[in-house]
C-alpha cells in the first residue's frame, strides 16, 4: 500500500532523470546522471561533501535559530499590542521585500568574508517570514480563548504562553517552514559569493577550477536533497497534535 | 429577597455606541440570585441579556447601576464566576486532561490528577482524557466545557446559550446532563437563552427581558420539582405565559389565550421551533 504512494513521484523523477540523460549523452560539457553520481562519491570519498555541508548547515542554523529568537518575541508584540504593530510593520514592510541577496556587498562590508556574513543573510531572510506569520498568528487568536483564560485568573506573562502562544503556533510553524526554505535558497547564493566554503561555494569553485560540471550539477542535487529533508522536518512539526487543529486535521 | 442574595443587580444600564449613536442595551434591571438558584434570562436576540452575563462575570461594567456578586461589584473576571459560551473555548491544542488542568493551575498534582478523574467522570468523558478537541463531538467538547469549569470550583455557573451550537437531539440530553451534574453538584446558576424550553426545563426562575432596551419584564417562577417533563399541563401552561409575554402565540391557542400586546418585542426566536 505504502510503498504505491510514492510511485507516480518516483516515475515523474525516473522521466526526468531519462530525459536528462538523453539530452546529456551527445554533450562534451553538460555531464551525464550518472558522471554526476560518479562526482558525488568523489567527494563522499574525498571527505569535502560532508565538509561543505556541514559548513552550510552550520551558517543556516545559526542564522536561523536567531531569527527565530527575534522574531517570534517582536512579531508577537506586534500581533498584540497595536501600538507596537503601528509602529513597527511600516519598517518590515519596508524591509521585507529587499531581497537577502541585495544585502550581500553590505554583509561583506560589515562582517567581511567568515561565517558571519552568510549567516547575517540567513537571519534576514528567516526574519521577515517569521514576523509576518507571528504578527498575524498572533492577532488572529480568537477571543473566546482569551476570555476563557482570564475567567480562570491567567494573565500576563502566563497568558502569553499558556493561550496566545500555542493558539498561535500553527501560523508560527507555517512561517517559520516557509523561512528555512528561503534559508536554504539563501546560503547557496551567499557562499558562491562571499565564502570559501560551503555547497554554494563547492558550485562556483568546480566551474571555475576547470569547468567539471559533473561536480556543479552534483552540489545542485545535493542542495535540492538536503532542502526537500529540511522541508520534511518542518512538516513533521505541522503534524504534532498541538498544533494540527488549525490546519484540518 | 434575602438582603445577602448571592447576586444583586440593581438599576443597571448600559449603552453601546455604535456608528450611528448610542443603542441603549439595559435599562434599569433589577433583581436578585439566592444561593444555589438557577436563573434563567429569557428574551429576544439583542436584548442586553449576554452583556448582563458578561457585567456578572467580570468582562463588561454597567454604565449605571451596580452588578453585585457577595455584596462586591465584580471588577475583573475570576475563577468564582465562571462563563461558558455557544462558541466553546476548549482549547483546541490540550488533551482533555491537561483542559480540565487549566483552571486550577498550581494545584499539586496528586490532587489535580484526582480531581480531574472525578470531573471526567460527572460528565462522562471516560477514555476520553488523552483524546484532543478536534476529536470529539460538539456535545462532548461542551461536556469538557463544563467540566472543566466546575473544577475551577465556582461560586457560580454563567452560562449564555452554552447548547445553542448543538443539535436538537444533543441540546436536549445536554439540559438532562447539567440537571443530573447540579443535582450532585449544587451551583449558583445564571443562564441566558432565547430557548424557552430550555429554560422552562432548568431554571427555578425566569426573568423575561423584553428588547431594546432590555428590561425586565416579568418574573416567572418555575415551580415544578425536577424530573420535569416538558408535556406536563404546568410546564405547558407556563411555557405558553413566558411567549405571550414575549409577543409570541401559536395559532390554536389564540382564541384561548389572547395575545398580549404592545411588549415591543418584534422577534422571537422561539426554542421548540427549528432553531437559529
Amino acid at each position: 500500500m505504502k510503498p504505491l504512494r510514492y510511485l507516480p513521484a518516483l516515475g515523474i523523477i525516473a522521466v526526468i532523470i531519462a530525459l536528462w540523460w538523453v539530452t546529456a549523452l551527445g554533450s562534451l560539457i553538460f555531464p551525464t546522471p550518472l558522471a554526476v553520481v560518479k562526482a558525488i562519491a568523489e567527494l563522499a570519498r574525498e571527505g569535502t561533501l560532508l565538509q561543505h555541508v556541514y559548513a552550510s548547515l552550520y551558517r543556516v542554523t545559526i542564522g536561523y535559530l536567531g531569527a527565530l529568537a527575534l522574531a517570534i518575541p517582536l512579531g508577537s508584540l506586534m500581533g498584540w499590542f497595536p501600538r507596537w504593530f503601528g509602529a513597527v510593520n511600516p519598517v518590515v514592510q519596508i524591509l521585507r521585500p529587499i531581497s537577502p541577496i541585495a544585502w550581500i556587498p553590505l554583509a561583506i562590508l560589515w562582517f567581511g568574508v567568515g561565517d558571519a556574513s552568510p549567516t547575517f543573510l540567513i537571519f534576514l531572510a528567516t526574519f521577515f517570514p517569521v514576523v509576518v506569520a507571528t504578527a498575524s498568528g498572533v492577532h488572529l487568536v480568537e477571543q473566546q480563548y482569551v476570555r476563557a483564560a482570564r475567567n480562570f485568573g491567567v494573565n500576563g506573562f502566563k497568558l502569553y504562553q499558556r493561550v496566545i502562544f500555542p493558539a498561535a503556533l500553527p501560523n508560527i510553524i507555517t512561517g517559520m517552514r516557509v523561512g528555512l526554505g528561503v534559508a536554504w535558497l539563501v546560503v547557496v547564493a551567499a557562499e558562491m559569493v562571499a565564502i570559501n566554503s560551503g555547497l554554494g561555494y563547492l558550485i562556483i569553485d568546480a566551474r571555475n577550477a576547470g569547468s567539471r560540471y559533473d561536480l556543479v550539477v552534483a552540489g545542485m542535487v545535493i542542495i535540492g536533497i538536503i532542502g526537500f529533508g529540511l522541508d520534511a522536518v518542518m512538516r513533521r512539526l505541522e503534524s504534532l497534535e498541538e498544533v494540527r487543529w488549525r490546519y484540518g486535521t | 429577597m434575602a438582603p445577602d442574595a448571592k447576586i444583586t443587580v440593581r438599576n443597571v444600564s448600559k449603552t453601546f455606541r455604535t456608528g450611528r449613536g448610542g443603542v441603549q442595551a439595559l435599562e434599569g434591571i433589577d433583581f436578585q440570585v439566592g444561593e444555589g438558584e438557577f436563573v434563567a434570562l429569557v428574551g429576544p436576540s439583542g436584548c442586553g441579556k449576554s452583556t448582563l452575563l458578561n457585567m456578572l462575570a467580570g468582562f463588561d461594567r454597567p454604565d449605571t447601576g451596580e452588578a453585585l456578586v457577595d455584596g462586591r461589584p465584580v471588577l475583573a473576571p475570576s475563577r468564582k464566576g465562571v462563563l461558558i459560551t455557544q462558541r466553546g473555548s476548549v482549547f483546541p491544542w490540550m488533551n482533555v486532561q491537561r483542559n480540565l488542568g487549566f483552571g486550577v493551575n498550581g494545584m499539586p498534582e496528586a490532587e489535580q490528577e484526582s480531581l480531574t478523574r472525578h470531573y471526567i467522570e460527572l460528565v462522562g468523558l471516560q477514555g476520553f482524557e488523552q483524546a484532543f478537541p478536534h476529536e470529539l463531538s460538539g456535545g462532548m467538547l461542551q461536556r469538557v466545557e463544563v467540566a472543566r469549569a466546575l473544577m475551577a470550583k465556582p461560586d457560580v455557573l454563567y452560562m449564555d446559550e452554552p447548547f445553542a451550537a448543538l443539535d436538537a437531539l444533543t441540546r436536549l440530553r445536554m439540559r438532562e446532563e447539567l440537571i443530573r451534574i447540579l443535582e450532585r453538584e449544587r451551583h449558583t446558576c445564571i443562564l441566558v437563552t432565547h430557548d424557552v424550553e430550555e429554560a422552562l426545563h432548568l431554571a427555578d426562575r425566569i426573568l423575561v427581558i423584553s428588547t431594546r432596551p432590555g428590561r425586565i419584564q416579568r418574573t416567572v417562577e418555575v415551580d415544578v420539582p425536577h424530573p420535569r417533563r416538558l408535556s406536563s399541563i404546568r410546564l405547558v401552561a407556563l411555557r405558553e405565559m413566558v411567549l405571550s409575554e414575549l409577543g409570541v402565540t401559536q395559532g390554536e391557542d389564540r382564541t384561548a389565550r389572547p395575545a398580549v400586546a404592545g411588549t415591543g418585542v418584534q422577534k422571537l426566536t422561539a426554542g421548540w421551533a427549528s432553531d437559529n
